[in-house]
């Protein structure tokens, strides 16, 4: 299978402090691959990095003709802003010359109705927002789909409706994943693949078997981790 | 003296281009340091005339530096540009009203009564074309800069190059205002409307319909009301706005 992202030696600094060092991946067509990690470990930051928002070193090489969509950590929006998640969604159709069908699209497959996309984007629910955030990632058919905590400020019952819907997605619009998440069940359950970071900046890479053991969750968190695998026990 | 038709063409295209812009400064709140940025003028301005140059031009030529100089603060070094916009451009005003005295500060700071020339007005509309031209085609681009850069840049806009058009687009706004309504009134004239027009309204385009009208309702009664009430334009223009503000927070939208 061809690979669809390959990272190699990459290095991101903010500042004086070094982020990522030295990280080598690659991520072939398809795959989901989860991004775990102590808060302040990087993970936003490589996303920032992969999408061109961050100076680098390194390289990062996306194949021909991949469009990605991005799914950013809940944005921090003034409740009053007088912009309605149409406005949000037709100023992408826009710019990126994606007509009204598209647009529509988007909404029918993160179910976000008319009544919902007609209001301002600060009263809209944390489930609601994520949904559009969603489906503006999904406007323009990306191929590859980057999404930064998708379930931030969403309850349970939510989490696991946006997870399923993501999943259904990647299968029906052959997406490939990539996604940071502290949902260690629910990685377990979708991923193909586990980067996981560290605040040490060492990384590790496998299949979420090799990788989500609790003593490899111990030696990342620096704290014991509990999460049902769904196969067996309380690991 | 009721002005002409004519005298008010300028005066009301600056005020299209003042909602618009005004629009995008209060969403990105940086009300504060557009406020600042716009006193770069007054050096300009001092300097032209301590030259025997058209004082317009000078204020012009120090706001397009000024906005190249916040332009790189921001995006080439790492130093955090709301500090130091507030400190350099209000030592600017400082150094400026030190080479501006007396009746021209008052003019430069509060705006003139006299009408500007037929190439001023003609120039004035001219970029006052460019300006709506640009901010209505730019929209689409700016809202998403202001929801995420990130998911701006992802779709495809050089977020960066799209700030300095953005702010140029401004400080030539602000340059409009400079001989009727001067520095300070014309910096009110980008915010007031827009600030209104934010609480009243529940989607962008309204937004920006409902604060060009404001300011152009600002303007014209201001202008036509002056002349009447033997008060100063420009300040009236402001009054005007200002009023329109106060009335506007009992009709608050509600969500």
């Amino acid at each position: 299978m061809p690979n669809v992202l390959e990272i190699d030696r990459l290095g991101v600094r903010l500042g004086r402090r070094q982020i990522i060092t030295d990280l080598s991946l690659a991520v072939p067509e398809g795959a989901t691959l989860a991004i775990i990690g102590p808060n302040a470990s990087g993970k936003t930051v490589l996303f920032r990095a992969l999408i061109g928002a961050l100076p680098h070193t390194g390289t990062i090489r996306w194949a021909p003709g991949v469009r990605f969509g991005y799914v950013p950590q809940k944005l921090d929006l003034e409740r009053d802003l007088p912009i309605t998640g149409l406005d949000f969604l037709r100023a992408k159709a826009r710019v990126t010359g994606a007509g009204d069908a598209d647009l529509r699209r988007a909404m029918d497959l993160v179910s976000l109705g008319p009544p919902v996309a007609r209001q301002p984007l600060g009263t809209l629910s944390g489930g609601q927002f994520q949904r559009l955030l969603l489906g503006f990632a999904l406007m323009g058919r990306p191929t590859v789909l980057l999404c930064d905590e998708p379930t931030a400020g969403v309850d349970e019952p939510g989490e696991e409706h946006l997870y399923a819907m993501l999943h259904r997605l990647q299968q029906d619009e052959h997406l490939t994943m990539l996604l940071i998440s502290h949902e260690l069940n629910l990685i377990y359950r979708y991923a193909t693949a586990v980067l996981c970071l560290s605040l040490s900046g060492r990384a590790c890479v496998g299949s979420p078997l090799e990788v989500l053991t609790p003593e490899r969750l111990q030696e990342m968190y620096g704290a014991p981790m509990l999460y049902h695998r769904h196969d067996g026990p309380i690991a | 003296m009721v002005p002409s038709l004519s005298a008010l063409a300028l005066p009301v295209a600056a005020a299209v281009a003042a909602g618009l812009v005004g629009s995008f400064a209060v969403l990105k709140r940086m009300t504060l340091a557009s406020d600042a940025l716009s006193h770069v003028a007054l050096p300009g301005i001092g300097i032209a005339l301590l030259l025997n140059a058209n004082p317009v031009l000078g204020g012009v030529t120090a706001l397009l530096i000024g906005a190249v100089v916040i332009w790189l603060l921001e995006h080439r070094t790492t130093v955090p540009t709301e500090a130091i916009v507030g400190v350099v451009f209000s030592a600017a005003l400082a150094i400026g009203s030190m080479l501006t005295t007396g009746e021209e500060l008052l003019e430069a700071l509060f705006g003139a009564e006299q009408a500007p020339g037929r190439a001023e007005t003609m120039i004035g509309l001219c970029v006052a074309v460019v300006i709506v031209g640009f901010m209505l085609r730019a929209r689409h681009r700016l809202l998403l800069a202001l929801v995420s850069s990130d998911l701006a840049r992802t779709s495809g806009v050089d977020v960066v190059r799209l700030d300095l058009s953005y702010l140029l687009a401004f400080v030539l706004t602000v340059a409009l205002g400079l001989r009727y309504l001067g520095i300070l009134l014309m910096g009110s004239l980008i915010i007031i409307p827009a600030a209104t027009a934010r609480h009243l309204t529940r989607r962008l385009d309204t937004m920006l319909g409902t604060a060009v009208g404001l300011a152009v309702t600002a303007t014209v009664a201001g202008t036509l009301g002056a002349p009447l009430l033997h008060l100063p334009g420009g300040a009236l223009i402001i009054t005007v706005a200002a009023a329109l503000f106060a009335i506007s927070v009992l009709f608050r939208r509600v969500d």
